[in-house]
């Protein structure tokens, strides 16, 4: 029992850290890149792909028995694209401000290859729960890691963190931080960062 | 059963509960979505032209205007919908301006795709705190003829000029193309009616 425990705890830390989808495994890498000009953009990438990826492995994980394996992606897809679909009315339809605020990001989710990567290699393979679990691991590392990422650029460019001014007024803001360069910069010392703390730590890469 | 009837069935199935699930959600969301549309239209319309206190709604062949007016029936000003391609998608803008179309009331934003954090800011720009909405704020009263100019990284110093937003040129000028090619076309309908 004890066993079973650890393993399930370790199925959802492992997309904290040491599967970090973004800084380990380096997918996802073209919304990480682009919508983390501010904290507010990443975090709620984060969320609406926590949804998607969550719902997704669970139906997958359901089905995975009944499809055979020469067109398992195509189907993979349509479940991602269906899901995708109805959050995105979801959204328009009974909460129209987080839509707008959202708009471009919801449709993307579909090509994030982090929702495509955990259908193939988990949900797949593995009954409904863990890959549950997996889903939730995964979708909030990618949440940490964007919202992280997207505070940093959002501070040195606009000079404020979450819209909340943070820097003395005289601070000269890093226009560069919040343009697609910067993302370049932050997430290479992110992920640089990852890397010696986990040489440190003695985790291989 | 063969593996590849097994093949056909399963993507069949899928592909038809999708298409299924999807077309009941968008009958039962799409009036709702149509409906919020429609308050932000006409919310719009009063934003656009500032002093109106009704509308009427005025269809000259495929074109539709708001003609804004006070209680006592004063024509104030005309609201249309302008519509083009911005930096990756479409940019949809109401444009409020005088009854001879020659100066620009106000304009608001509907619809834009564009990078969130640079090209957004032709709607909210979150680093002016004092102003965010400091771009679309600057084509009140603005002068619209001949047309509208920009320039970047300086205030704008002569009639119908504005200024581009830093980080965004391609959006920034999106807006003033899209405003000065509907702001000829719709010219010539609606003088003539």
């Amino acid at each position: 029992m004890s066993s079973f425990k650890t393993s399930l705890a370790h199925e959802f830390t492992k997309g904290l850290w040491k599967e970090n989808p973004v800084l380990r495994m380096l997918l996802g890498l073209c919304p990480t890149l682009a919508v983390t000009n501010s904290a507010v953009n990443g975090l709620s990438m984060g969320l609406a792909v926590i949804f998607t990826l969550t719902c997704s492995s669970t139906l997958i994980s359901l089905i995975r028995n009944i499809v055979p394996k020469q067109v398992r992606i195509p189907t993979f897809i349509i479940v991602i694209a269906t899901f995708v679909t109805v959050a995105d009315r979801t959204l328009a339809a009974f909460f129209p401000t987080i839509s707008k605020a959202l708009g471009p990001y919801v449709p993307l989710i579909v090509v994030n290859c982090i929702i495509l990567g955990r259908q193939e290699a988990f949900a797949s393979k593995n009954p409904v729960h863990r890959a549950i679990i997996d889903a939730l691991g995964m979708s909030i590392g990618f949440t940490l890691t964007l919202t992280i990422l997207g505070m940093f650029r959002e501070l040195l460019g606009a000079g404020s963190i979450f819209n909340l001014p943070i820097m003395p007024e005289s601070f000269d803001t890093w226009l560069v931080m919040i343009l697609p360069p910067g993302a370049f910069l932050a997430l290479g010392l992110m992920i640089g960062i990852a890397n010696w703390i986990n040489s440190k730590l003695g985790i291989k890469s | 059963m063969s593996n590849t009837a097994r093949m056909i069935i399963v993507l069949t199935i899928a592909a038809i509960l999708s298409g299924a699930i999807l077309s009941v959600y968008n009958f039962y969301t799409y009036p709702k979505i149509q409906a919020h549309r429609q308050t932000e239209l006409e919310k719009a319309i009063f934003e656009v032209i500032p002093d109106a206190e009704e509308y009427k709604k005025l269809e000259l062949g495929e074109k539709v205007y708001y003609v804004g007016c006070t209680k006592k029936e004063k024509e104030l000003g005309v609201a249309f919908l302008a519509e083009g391609n911005g930096f990756q998608g479409k940019i949809s803008i109401l444009v409020g301006m005088n009854m001879d179309m020659d100066t620009i009331l106000a304009i608001k934003i509907l619809e834009q795709v564009e990078t969130p954090g640079l090209g957004t800011k032709i709607v909210d720009d979150p680093s002016n705190p004092e102003d965010r909405k400091w771009f679309t704020n600057q084509f009140k009263g603005l002068r619209a003829l001949p047309e509208i100019t920009y320039v970047k990284n300086e205030k704008p110093s002569k009639p119908g000029q504005i200024q581009a937003i830093t980080g965004a040129t391609i959006s920034s000028r999106s807006v003033v193309e899209i405003l000065n090619n509907a702001i000829k076309e719709n010219r010539e309908i609606f003088l003539k009616r």
